[in-house]
Order: structure tokens, then sequence, then C-alpha cells
């Protein structure tokens, strides 16, 4: 269950996991556990509890942090949402007047089930979110970050307020208008050119098989719940019956569509994990890095207004050296900026193939192993 | 009683049967196991040398009941030299296919009368039913002509227990009976593991029983790897096996316990059935021999079932002695002839056997390959139906589907061995009507076409090629072929004139009025015939708990069944989904793939895509297969069950009359009183003439009653049986299916594995 979506190799300087997490009605309490060597911590081994609004917090401030525009943010985590099986055992609880005890009872587990899948899929997307911060050379010296890990009260981040929420609709309105008119901006630099159509074709390839890879998850889950039915009926159908010969075979086959039903949802559970999760983890990663496209590319007609002030002061034979040194800025930053985000983008593509090579190699392997243990059931009956 | 063994043991062989004929109808099962009493005689008598031939010959007989009885007999009789030619058999056979069935019960009688001439201490009553018994026993000593006096003084003294004193005998015999029944079930566990898996395995073929039991309880030792499987496994078995013990007991403590089978199972029916219904002697049967019973009637019943035919027609010749006892007392004498009756069928096989060998052990392995064979023999009936080629005729809103319906058969009923007729549907339907109004009345089981589907159809009509109507038609002939195999499967349906005409004849005269039967008419007359049934099931104060029982079970069945039906339908909805689904999930895989640019990542997920692409094809087959093997199986039980309603239905009409009738004479006779009163003695002498035509009118409804309760009753029975063995076939057909596709899914992830590891 650990890390599924990303690979990292661990700095033993700094490790943080995420070992219990509570959850009250629609908050969920994460407890952030770190162990590490680090002499810029007070101890080497302690405990904090976070919430998601935290998260959402620490990654905030490191976007909002100039120094760090070279680098891909990690995806903030999706906020935990257990709605869609909170909605499901609320209908499962209507229903339970046209079921058999049995088959109710059933669904309940698989509801259960899936909640609890859901609950600790939460905890490891925001575990894999520290993770990658503390597995960054960069990042993981972030102040912020520390205090994140080390401050042991309540962090009472201020919950963003309405007029920042709209605040932050209105920087992303402006954010898109950007990126819209600098994706016209003539790229000076052919790697970051083709680092760019590429990221906008795959974001777009990637979203798409996301949600089909979704869809077709779920169809395999509806009908896991479908041979619950029908095996529950089969049962109720062959213990009505009172040929000896047929309870044998209801329950018998019954037994079988148990089975059916178990495989099944298992299939449905591990595309889940690991091909959904997987494109969803690297949907969100593609946008860090296309943010990340998006800063540099703001350095870059920073860089060119710069310039052209520059042009301009030397014409006017005015405020040259300040025109001068802000254009020397921009293209400092924008360098830098280019730099890093070279690097930053070429780890993220190894990352990524990584990440894909695992992950569909286990997924192949565990259709193997379910089909199998199907196909042994299914050769003796 | 404890005179000698082989003589004792052979009538608690033949007696662990008795039970189930109880149960099935007493009425009926003496005269039906007399008939087999022929058969088993002829054999006993002209025995033959190559038997396995014989059993082929008789494999092809249409006569499946007395056939497995022949086999069975055959193949104990392996080892026994013998002279006569086979060829006597055969004969034998054909002729009583094609003789008139009084032929049978001449011989019957006549065997009776021999009976009676050989043995005059015997003979004392022959009309009574111990009487039977001794026939029975007469037949084995014939066939044994060595223990001759045992026997006798062995049916002597179940004669004068049976007559005299019911309560004594079964008092003295229940403790070794008790004690039997603990004894069971050790020995039944000690043979599940091969009889278990001959039992899974006996629909893939025969070769199974061939192998060495070794290997059989290999695979069960495999089996019980999932902890689950074990307790379903083992159901079966354990109520199968639980017949062997009886067999087998006679090595443990020979002579008391069997003797105490038959006669506390003899015993029980008698000290009852002066009292209560048969019913309850079932139920009271049911609970102290529950396993034992439980089996060999279902074996049994099977039986019956294949024989009905001829049972109610001799039945009807042989009610009319009986007919002016009281129906108590008819059932009287019913029951106790049950078990003498239906003795000697089995007991012959087993004396048989004896001489040679008088290894029990290998007499259970025969019996329960008897068993086997039995079931398998069912299993392919001698003719095979099948509906293929649907082709459109004419254009329009005129068009239909004709089908062509090829039939093989050995049948010499029939003139050909293969021949082809084109049937459009309103021909099946046609022969449906016709089915159900000659055979319905008389409390048959006629097995319904499917619908008329007029959206269905009209689709097909208007000639649109697209998959829907391809998969409507396709699921018609399937739901069709189905149909005439269920119409040709039921012995006596296959007799029907009709029927023949239907599989034979070139041209058939257009079906007309089947429009009646179209889609919303069909369904609505179910529900008539249901809301008949209930109606009368009001009126009627039900005597028979056998019959309510079966009537409640019925309604839940098709409640559960139809609930399944939704259930397996919305399967077949979400699997197409998924279908869909994939498919669109492998473009889009596909298109990351072109955009990805890592080279292997590339490929791996351009290879995902056609792994993707083929599952989709995957899911879409076992959709197909899901509605086919499933959803249409049980979409045909909704059918079948509304017909066995349909027969209750009809049961409940013939009591109907009866008490109709009966109001009718009372209405008579209170009139005769009145008028004796008035003293009118010219209406009075017509008065007593309709009261003699409404006493021969009750008399005749009332045995009309009696006919369909019993054929009712056969037939429920037989429809259960093969309602369990048709849901196992198909069911184990359809995780055939997903096994294949098990299998080709493997396959693919396995290939694509590599490629998945090739990515750098």
């Amino acid at each position: 269950m650990r890390s599924v979506s990303v690979d990292l190799n661990h700095d033993a300087s700094l490790l943080i996991d995420i070992p219990d997490a509570l959850c009250e009605r629609d908050k969920v309490k994460f407890t952030v556990h770190t162990k590490t060597t680090l002499s810029s911590f007070q101890k080497p081994d302690f405990s904090v509890p976070r919430q998601h609004e935290d998260f959402i917090w620490l990654h905030d401030t490191l976007v909002e942090t100039e120094d760090y525009a070279g680098l891909i943010i990690p995806p903030v985590p999706p906020k935990p949402d257990f709605e869609s099986p909170r909605e499901k055992m609320h209908k499962l609880g209507e229903g339970e007047a046209t079921m058999t005890k049995e088959e109710y009872t059933k669904m309940k587990q698989e509801l259960e089930a899936e909640y609890l899948a859901v609950f600790k899929k939460t905890v490891q997307v925001h575990e894999v979110f520290l993770q990658r911060l503390s597995s960054h050379p960069i990042l993981s010296k972030d102040r912020n970050f520390q205090i994140f890990l080390e401050y042991d009260q309540d962090l009472t981040v201020r919950r963003k307020n309405a007029k920042e929420m709209f605040g932050g609709f209105f920087k992303n309105m402006v954010k898109s208008a950007d990126e819209v008119l600098i994706s016209g901006i003539k790229e000076v630099d052919d790697f970051f050119e083709q680092e760019k159509t590429f990221l906008l074709d795959y974001y777009s390839k990637i979203k798409d098989s996301t949600a089909k890879a979704e869809k077709m998850t779920r169809s395999h889950k509806n009908i896991a719940d479908d041979y619950i039915h029908i095996s529950a009926t089969l049962n109720t159908l062959s213990a009505d019956d009172s040929t000896a010969n047929k309870k044998h075979c209801g329950g018998y086959y019954m037994s079988s569509f148990v089975f059916l039903q178990k495989v099944e949802g298992r299939v449905a559970s591990d595309q889940e994990l690991k091909l959904t999760e997987l494109l969803r983890y690297y949907m969100r990663d593609i946008q860090a890095a296309k943010d990340l496209l998006y800063r540099r590319a703001r350095a870059l007609v920073d860089y060119e207004n710069s310039n052209k002030a520059l042009d301009k002061a030397r014409l006017k034979s005015r405020d040259i050296p300040q025109a001068e040194e802000h254009q020397k800025q921009c293209l400092q930053k924008f360098d830098k900026l280019s730099e890093s985000g070279k690097k930053e983008l070429t780890s993220f593509k190894g990352r990524r193939v990584v990440a894909f090579r695992k992950n569909l190699i286990e997924m192949a392997e565990l259709e193997i192993k379910h089909a199998k243990l199907l196909r042994t059931w299914l050769a003796m009956v | 009683m404890d005179t000698t063994l082989p003589p004792a043991s052979q009538p608690s062989d033949v007696l662990m049967e008795p039970p189930s004929d109880l149960m099935n109808d007493p009425l009926i099962e003496p005269f039906s196991s007399l008939t087999e009493n022929k058969p088993t005689s002829k054999i006993v008598s002209e025995p033959s040398d190559d038997f396995v031939d014989l059993t082929n010959n008789l494999a092809d007989s249409p006569e499946d009941a007395a056939e497995s009885v022949l086999a069975d007999v055959a193949i104990d009789t392996t080892e026994i030299p013998l002279d006569e030619p086979s060829d006597d058999f055969v004969d034998i056979f054909g002729g009583e296919t094609e003789a008139p069935r009084e032929e049978v019960v001449i011989a019957n009688v006549t065997v009776k009368a021999a009976a009676a001439a050989d043995k005059s201490e015997v003979t004392s009553d022959v009309t009574d039913p111990p009487g039977d018994l001794k026939t029975g026993s007469d037949f084995e000593q014939e066939a044994n002509e060595t223990a001759t006096d045992s026997i006798i003084d062995l049916s002597d003294d179940l004669l004068s227990s049976n007559a005299q004193k019911p309560p004594l005998a079964s008092d003295q015999f229940v403790d070794p009976l008790v004690d039997f029944l603990s004894d069971a079930p050790p020995a039944a566990d000690a043979k599940i593991p091969s009889r278990a898996t001959v039992d899974l395995f006996e629909d893939e073929g025969n070769d199974l029983f061939t192998e060495p039991r070794q290997t059989k309880s290999a695979k069960q030792q495999q089996k019980s790897l999932f902890g689950e499987a074990d307790e379903d496994l083992f159901g079966e078995p354990l109520g199968a096996t639980t017949k062997k013990p009886v067999i087998k007991e006679p090595k443990g403590k020979p002579v008391p316990t069997k003797a105490a089978r038959d006669v506390s199972n003899m015993g029980g029916p008698l000290q009852d059935g002066y009292t209560a219904e048969p019913a309850d002697i079932f139920s009271e049967e049911a609970v102290t021999t529950v396993p034992s019973i439980k089996k060999t009637s279902a074996v049994n019943s099977k039986t019956n079932g294949v024989h009905s035919e001829e049972d109610t027609d001799i039945f009807a010749e042989a009610t009319v002695e009986l007919s002016l006892d009281s129906p108590q007392e008819e059932r009287k004498k019913g029951v106790p002839a049950v078990p003498s009756a239906s003795a000697p069928s089995v007991s012959a096989a087993t004396s048989l056997a004896k001489p040679q060998s008088a290894s029990l052990e290998e007499l259970d392995d025969d019996e329960e390959e008897e068993e086997e064979e039995e079931e398998e023999q069912e299993d392919k009936f001698d003719i095979s139906i099948s509906v293929k080629d649907p082709e459109k005729i004419g254009d329009g809103m005129n068009a239909y589907m004709a089908y062509k319906v090829t039939t093989q058969t050995p049948l010499p009923m029939f003139r050909n061995k293969t021949f082809t007729v084109r049937r459009r549907f309103s021909d099946f339907l046609g022969l449906y009507e016709k089915l159900s109004e000659k055979h319905g009345p008389n409390g048959f089981i006629v097995p319904p076409p499917p619908e008329k589907s007029i959206l269905g159809m009209t689709k097909v009509k208007v000639g649109k090629e697209d998959s829907s109507s391809a998969d409507f038609v396709e699921r018609r002939r399937a739901a069709l072929e189905r149909y005439l195999q269920r119409i040709v499967h039921h012995p006596s349906l296959l007799q029907d004139p009709d029927v023949r005409e239907f599989l034979e004849r070139e041209e058939l005269p257009r079906a007309v009025g089947t429009q009646a039967l179209s889609g919303a008419g069909f369904l609505k007359m179910i529900n008539k015939a249901t809301d008949a049934v209930s109606k009368m099931t009001i009126k009627m104060n039900e005597s028979d708990v056998w019959f309510e029982e079966k009537l409640q079970e019925v309604e839940s069945a098709d409640q559960q069944f139809r609930k399944l039906h939704v259930l397996v339908e919305s399967l077949v909805v979400h699997r197409k989904e998924l279908s869909l689904n994939t498919a669109s999930f492998a473009k889009s895989t596909a298109m990351l793939g072109s955009a990805e640019d890592n080279t292997a990542l590339s490929r791996a997920l351009s290879q995902l895509a056609e792994v993707e692409d083929k599952m989709e094809q995957l899911h879409q087959d076992q959709a197909t297969n899901d509605t086919f093997n499933f959803a249409e199986l049980i979409a045909d039980y909704i059918r079948l069950l509304g017909s066995v309603r349909g027969s209750f239905d009809h049961r409940m009409k013939a009591w109907q009359r009866w008490q109709d009738a009966q109001a009718a004479l009372q209405k008579k006779r209170e009139t005769e009183a009145k008028l004796l009163w008035a003293n009118k003695p010219d209406k009075l002498q017509l008065v007593k003439e309709e009261i003699a035509e409404w006493e021969v009118k009750v008399t005749q409804y009332e045995r009309d009653f009696d006919r369909v309760t019993a054929t009712v009753r056969k037939e429920v029975v037989r429809f259960d049986k093969e309602k369990a063995r048709n849901f196992k076939r198909e069911i184990i057909n359809y995780l055939e299916c997903l096994l294949q596709s098990q299998q080709q899914l493997i396959k693919y992830w396995e290939a694509f594995l590599p490629e998945a590891k090739a990515i750098a």
C-alpha cells in the first residue's frame, strides 16, 4: 500500500509517514510522524496532528515562494471525499427492505470495505505529498515544511475566508488568461518548447484516460455487486426448494458466485489502485509541471518586458542603470528558472516512467493472479 | 425371519425404494411398478451373453425407466454364463413400445396367475396387496431356484405381520432401524470422496468414471483446499451416498436390520394408511429416515416420471375394479402394495448377482454406477432436436421467421432417422396450443414456448440488420430449441401425434389463433391462471399437504426467479457497460501512448491499449454468455413455472367438477327423499335414474381428479428433477465459458507483462 504512485528514493535523514488518521465527520485528522537525523529538528522522532487544510496551506506557501518558482511543487492531495460511499450506504439503508438479510449484510460489508479503501487512499496521498517534499533536495529544507512537521500545537492555519477564496478564484482566472497569452509567446529554448507541447498534449490525454479508467473500474464494481445479489437470490431459491438435490446445487453454485464476486471485486479495487490512482496522480503532477512552465514563461515575459524597458530607457537616456539592473535580474531569474526547470522536468520524466513501469507490472501481475485463481476455482467446479 | 441371509437381504435392497413410491403417489405406483415386473421377470428367465450390446440396445429404446432397470440387471448379470440370445430382449422392448398398454397389464395378470398357481400357500389372496409381494418373490425364486423356501417364509412373515399385526411389526423393527440410522453416517463419510468427484464430473464425460479411484480422491483433496467449497461439495455426496450404507448393511447386521427396514417402511404405511392420508405417511417417513429416503426417492422418481404415461393408462383401467371402493380404501390397498410391487424389479437384479459373487462390495459399486448410468441415460435421450438457420421470409409486416427443425432419432416411431422441416414461429405456438389443450387438463406440465415479442419482431421485420435484432433472433432460436427439446424429452408428449406431425410432416396447416398467445396476451393468460389458482385454493379445502407445500414452493420460486432474472439482466447491462468503458479506455490509452515521449513506455501503453481492446471483446462475449446461459435459462423457468401453476390449476378444476357433481348428486338424493315421502312413484323413477347417472359421474370425476392429482404430482417431481439437472448443466456450462474467458485473460496479461517490464 506504500507510495503506489511515486517511487521515492528515501533519504534516511528525513523519514515521514502517516501511521494513523481519524475521521471526524467531514474532517480527517492525520497523525504525521517524522523520524530524522537532521540537526534542524529539535527531536529525532516526533508526531503532530494535521488536517487536510494544513496540507493545503503548506502547498500554497510553497507555490507562493519565489525561490521555488523553478521547481515542480508536488501536487496538493485531493480533499478527502467520503461522499460516494456514504451516499451508497444511505441508499443501501433505504433499500434494506427489498433485500434478504444476508444480501444486506454482504452489501454492507462491501461498502465498508470500499469506505476503508477510500480512507486508506486518502491517507496515502497525503503521505505521498509529504514524502515527495522530504525527498526533494531543496523543498525538504523549507522552513514552513519543517514547521508543519514539527510544531506540536494545532497549526491554526487561517482558513481561507470568502474574500480570499474569491481572490484565489480570481487568481486562477488571471492565470488561465495569462496562460493563453503566454502560449502565444515564441519559445527561445527548444527543450521547453517541446516540453510545453508534450505536457499540454499529455495532460489532455491523461485526463481522458483517468476518466475512462474510473468508469471502467466502476463497471467492474457494479458487476461485483450484481454477483452479490445473484448469489443471495440463488441462495434463497435453493433454500426454498425442498428437493435435496437442488439444495446442494443451489448452495454449490451460490458459492461460486460468491467467489466470482470476490474476484471481480478485487480486480476492480486493484485496477482502481494500480491504474486509476496512477493516472490520477500523474494528472495532477503534470498540472504541477505545467505550472512550472507557466512560471517560467511568466519570467520570460518579464525578461522581455525588462529588455524593452531597457531599450526605452536607453532611448530616453534615463534610468538606464535601474533598467539594466532590472533586466539583469529578470534574465538571472529566467535563467535560473530555466535551469532548475530543465532539471525538474527531466527528473519528472524519469520518475513518471519508473512509476508507470512499476504500476503496470503490478497490475498485470495482479490481473494474472486473479484470473488464475478464478481459473483454478472454475476448473475444479 | 432370520433363516437365510440372501433372501432376506434381497427384499431389503428393494425395499429401500418403496418409501419414495409412497411419496410419489401410492395410488398409481403399484400399477406402474407392476409393469416393471414384466421386463424384469423376463430378464430373470432369459439372460444374455453379450449384455454390453444389450445395454446399448436398451439405451436406444424409448422406455427409459424400464431400461435403466434392465441396464442395472444387465450389469449385475455380467458374470453369469447365459445361453439365450439377447435378441429376445430387444424384441420384448420393441413390442412393448408399440404394443398397446393393455398387453402389459395382461402380462401382469398372467404372471400373477402363474404365481398363484405355483405357490398355493402364498396365493391365499392374490388380489390383496401382500399377494403382490409374493409374486415378486416368486420371480426371485425363478431366478434363484435355490432359496425358494426361505423367501416364501419371509414373505409369509411379512404378509402376516403386515396384514394382521402391523403395530407389532413396527414395534419390533423400530429399534434396529434407529441403530441403522445412527450407524449410517460414518459409512457414508467413508464413501464420500470418490462419490463426490464422480458427481462433480459426471457432466464432463464418462471417462472419469473409468479412471481409477485414486485420481478422484486426489482431485477431491485439491478441492478441499477451498474452505468454502468443502461444505457444498460434500453436501450432495452425503445425500447421495446415504443410499449406500443401506445396501452395505447386509454385511454388518444382515437380517434383522434389513427386514426392519422393509417392515418399518411397510408397517408405517399400513399403520397410518388406515387413518391418515398418504401425504402424512410421507411426512412421517421423512422425519425418521430422511437421508436415505430422500435420495432413493430422487432416483426412483425419475423412473416413475418416465413411466408415467403408461402408468396413467394402466391406472385408468385398474381403477375400474377399485372404483367402487371409497378413496380411503383404495388408498389402503394402494399403499401396502407399493413396496411389494416395486420390489421384484430390483430384487431380481440383486438376486442374479448374488449367486455369482456374494461380494456386496461389488454390488455397491454396481449400484452406484447404475445410479450414474441412470442419470446419464436420461441425459442423452434418444432424440435430439436442433433448431437452426433462422431465415426471414417475405417483406414488410408480413414477413416472418422460419426455422429449420432437424430431428435425429433412432426411435422406430419415426419414419426416418434424420429429418428436417421448416417451421415458422407461429407453428411452434400452435403446437403448444394443441398440446396444452390436450394434456393440460390431465395435469401434464406442457413446456411453454417463448412469448411473442412484437417489438423484437417488428425490428426484424423492418429489416434492420443491427446487432439487437440479430441478438433477438438468436435468443429466440435458442429458446425454441430448448422448448422442443423439453417436449420430446417428455415421455408422454413425445408420443403425441401432433408432436410427431410437427417434427415430421413437410407442410403443416397454418396455425391459427396464436395471436392470443402474443406478448401481453400470454402473460395475461398466466396471470389469469395464477389468480384462478389462488382463488380456488381459498375455496378448495386442500386435503393434500404435499400440494399445499408445493404450491407455495412454486410461488416463491417464481418470485425468486423473477428477481434473479432482473438481476442477471442488470448484470448483462453492467457487463456491456464495462465492455464499452473498456473500449473507450483502450482508445484513450492508445492516445496516451502516442503522446508519451518515452519510447518504451509509449510501447507499453499501446500494448496496454491492445490488451484492453481484447478485454473488451472478452467482456462482450461474457455478456453474451450471461445472456444465453443464464438469463435465458431463468426466463425459461419463469415460463415453466407458469405451466406448473397451470397444472395445479387444472387439478383444482378437476376437484371443482367433482365437488359440483357431488353437490348435484346430493340435491337429487334430497329430491328423491322428498318424492318418496310425497309418494310420487312416477317421478321417483326418473329421479332414481338421474341419481344413478350422477353417481356414475361423481365416481368418474373423482377418478379424474385422482388421476390428475397423481399426474400433477408425478409431473412436478419430474419437473423438479429436470430443473435441478438443467440448472446444474447450464451453470456448469456458464462457468466453463467463464473459465475460458479467464484463460484468455491470463494469456493477454501474460503477454503484456514483459512489455511492462521492458520499460526502462
